[in-house]
């Protein structure tokens, strides 16, 4: 038996050493997922059979005033949208006069979350879409309110996102107000961001927006992050004491909206195509 | 060691039902304290039933946490190897403690089991907070002693005699 024990743990030790430098265990990985998807969803089934059943015993007027409530919703997003087709329209004149890169629409596709987590020191969590839907590594992820995460693992049929509060993500934002540049970094807390590289001197207020800045490449430009919610400077100390809270429901999101940034598809073309003539002038 | 070995479904059964436990989502609020059920049911197999199940379940079942949680392939398949090997080993001896002491081994145990994996993470460059890892292996000691107050009603007799 312990000669089984020390074999084993050579096993365990050599497949954290491949997976850790990303060598070769992704296919393992990949297989595995698949394995244990049917688990997952035996886990998933009985939450959203609970959403159904309330779905299909609530009340006519419980109905009625939700889709009252919705059409209301409805009829001021039209109105913003009208604004923003007219704006769109205008930005992107304006950047031709400029010569700059005109910002083109992105793709999107909602996923929805799994109701599955393990790990409780880790945010991250379960999509129900993988490979087959064109999901990539380092794809951003947005709901109705802001920023949620990104991507980090992809499977056949699932991928495994990282929330924005986690303490290993940091993403880069700008102050809605005056455009500071900074970094927002996770806490491991659903409910803080911090932003430990502001300067005492720096321009921010309780309450100032904090939106990404589209710096890194991960995450769409002028989408809401959060807001800040707690500045403290200290005269003996560089740098000021900022938390922010995040935009998005990250606690409690169902349904998440996937994000393929034209932007971020465009260098992705050019640089396989760069890399492939690359190829061709090696030979 | 008069103890009848269950059928060989029932740990397996057991097992499988574990990881949709580990699975289940909580709130935040005690998440914090989810118990390793895996590592619980584990022990308790391995320190009631020993030779149920050989280290190689262990290894598939930390396999299988690795992938559901995304951690370093192998990490919690190590961890549950080294307790339920400790278990193994020294399971004619632990059995023969008192309630008490028989507490304490498991939360030693399960607290070896949660101090590989902050190890790992802190190998790897993962950050974790610290303190928060206290909470599974006291929940999970209680899980454990609760598992064997209910299953094993022959071995609470012999503590009785104690």
């Amino acid at each position: 038996m312990g000669a089984r024990f020390l074999l084993l743990s050579l096993v365990c030790f050599s497949l954290m050493i491949l997976d850790y430098r990303d060598q070769h265990v992704e296919r393992i990985r990949e297989a595995l997922s698949v394995v244990v998807y049917p688990l997952r969803l035996l886990v998933d089934l009985p939450f959203r059979g609970w959403a159904s059943v309330r779905t299909n015993f609530a009340t006519r007027e419980a109905l009625a005033a939700e889709n009252e409530e919705l059409k209301r919703e409805r009829l001021n997003a039209e109105f913003r949208l009208q604004r923003l087709a007219a704006l769109e329209t205008e930005n992107a004149r304006l950047r031709e006069l400029l010569d700059s890169q005109a910002r083109v629409g992105s793709r999107a596709l909602v996923a929805e979350i799994l109701a599955v987590d393990l790990d409780p020191y880790r945010q991250r969590f379960n999509l129900n879409r993988g490979l087959v839907d064109g999901v990539y590594e380092g794809q951003a992820l947005i709901d109705a309110q802001g920023i949620v995460g990104q991507t980090v693992r992809v499977g056949p049929f699932t991928a495994e996102a990282l929330l924005i509060t986690d303490a290993d993500h940091a993403l880069p934002v700008s102050v809605n107000r005056n455009g500071i540049r900074t970094i927002a970094y996770g806490t491991g807390d659903t409910g803080k961001l911090r932003l430990p590289n502001l300067t005492n001197n720096a321009d921010v207020e309780v309450g100032d927006l904090l939106v990404s800045s589209g710096l890194g490449g991960v995450f769409p430009a002028g989408y809401p992050v959060g807001r800040v919610t707690e500045v403290t400077r200290r005269p003996d100390q560089k740098f000021a004491d900022v938390w922010a809270e995040p935009a998005s429901a990250l606690d409690r999101d169902r349904e998440v909206l996937l994000v393929w940034n034209a932007a971020d598809e465009a260098p992705r073309a050019a640089e396989t195509a760069s890399v492939a003539k690359a190829k061709v002038a090696g030979r | 060691m008069a103890e009848r070995q269950p059928a060989w479904f029932v740990p397996a059964l057991s097992l499988v039902l574990t990881v949709a436990l580990a699975l289940l989502p909580l709130p935040r609020a005690i998440s914090a304290f989810r118990p390793d059920w895996v590592a619980v049911v584990l022990l308790y197999w391995s320190l009631t039933a020993p030779r149920r199940f050989s280290l190689l379940t262990a290894f598939w079942m930390g396999i299988v946490l690795d992938t559901l949680s995304g951690s370093l392939l192998g990490q919690h398949a190590l961890a549950l190897l080294v307790i339920v090997y400790l278990a193994e080993r020294f399971h004619l001896r632990i059995r023969v403690f008192p309630l008490s002491q028989l507490g304490l081994s498991v939360f030693a145990l399960l607290g070896l089991y949660e101090f590989i994996l902050f190890w790992i993470d802190g190998v790897a460059g993962r950050t974790v907070p610290l303190i928060e890892r206290w909470g599974p292996p006291l929940t999970g000691t209680l899980v454990w002693l609760a598992l064997l107050a209910v299953f094993d009603s022959g071995r609470r007799e012999a503590h009785a005699r104690l």
